[in-house]
């Protein structure tokens, strides 16, 4: 990356970036997942025991089995099971503004989806707080399609 | 017919890492950029076990003393060692294909990671005598990229038994 070169008592210093632009392929089950996400529809899968993952992944991460071929529509709402706040957000992080990273057990699903939650302040987090997804206008089949999760109560829904 | 790009099934999603550094130097390394910034290849010498280092970093990783000697170096050097790069990426800003390539300055003991370009990449081969190709006087700037890259030169290969105590 190009930047300014800086000097202090003849040492010099750069920034550097370090950034390798990858692209993976999902495999069938993400695919489903993604491409539901473009239509702003979150899916689960069920597991032969008939829990449902989300996201969902190919295998059971408790037995190892394949899943079923079954998706589900869950949320769009959940729960918050677990957080931590970023005071200092960085450049490529999805919100601007201090925000909490967060596990969100969504309605409907057996297992937690990491996502950030704009709740404007940490005294706003707490375990067990109920979010929605907030989609961004465009959308395009990558888990950025929901901008963020917000506190239900905040915008008065439900 | 085929279906329109925003019914297809998503295939793949961009996945990038990036780690953002702030790159400091040091005494040894910057004495190198500023005269990278000239046209000029600086390296060190051990005290101790002689051997020139460059890019140097201001001590020997075998003897771990202070290399204080500064030695200037020829912008001529022999590829030891090389890969073809022919798959782009949008960060990679030298034209593909390209020669990955490590090249043992003239004068150095340890070598050097660059570029090669300008000649048929089959031709590209251990032992290969290539020269450093600046970019303009005007453009010379403490940084990498002042070389744009190596390009071939007519001598003689070097025979590997005198590159291999550098490898």
């Amino acid at each position: 990356m190009k930047g300014p070169i800086t000097e202090v008592e003849g040492v010099l210093s750069a920034p550097h970036v370090l950034e390798y632009p990858y692209r993976r392929s999902v495999g069938p089950v993400l695919s489903r997942f993604f491409s539901a996400l473009r239509e702003r529809r979150i899916l689960g899968v069920k597991t032969a025991a008939g829990r449902v993952l989300v996201p969902p992944s190919e295998a059971d991460p408790e037995t190892g089995a394949a899943v079923s071929d079954e998706f589900v529509e869950v949320g769009p709402g959940g729960v918050v099971t677990a957080w931590s706040w970023v005071t200092r957000p960085r450049e490529k992080q999805p919100l601007a503004q201090p925000f909490g990273w967060a596990l969100i057990r969504l309605d409907g699903a057996d297992t937690a989806l990491l996502h950030a939650v704009d709740a404007g302040e940490i005294g706003h987090m707490r375990t067990g707080m109920r979010v929605r997804p907030r989609w961004r206008a465009e959308t395009v089949g990558e888990i950025g399609d929901i901008a963020c999760f917000e506190p239900e109560r905040a915008g008065g829904a439900r | 017919m085929s279906e329109p790009e925003e019914t297809k099934p998503v295939k793949s999603i961009k996945a990038p890492m990036r780690l953002e550094y702030q790159y400091t130097a040091g005494q040894a390394t910057s004495r190198y950029l500023r005269g990278i910034g000239q046209g000029r290849i600086l390296g060190q010498r051990c005290p101790s076990c002689r051997k020139v280092y460059v890019p140097p970093r201001g001590s020997c990783p075998r003897c771990a003393v202070a290399t204080t000697e500064e030695v200037q170096l020829s912008d001529k050097g022999t590829v030891t060692t090389f890969a073809i790069v022919r798959v782009p990426s949008e960060n990679i800003s030298v034209p593909l294909p390209f020669a990955s390539v490590h090249i043992l300055l003239d004068g150095a003991d340890i070598p050097f990671f660059s570029v090669v370009q300008g000649c048929p990449l089959e031709q590209v081969r251990i032992g290969m005598r290539v020269r450093a190709e600046w970019v303009p006087r005007e453009d010379l700037a403490p940084t990498a990229t002042s070389i744009r890259w190596f390009v071939p030169i007519d001598e003689p290969d070097v025979p590997f038994e005198k590159l291999e105590a550098a490898l």
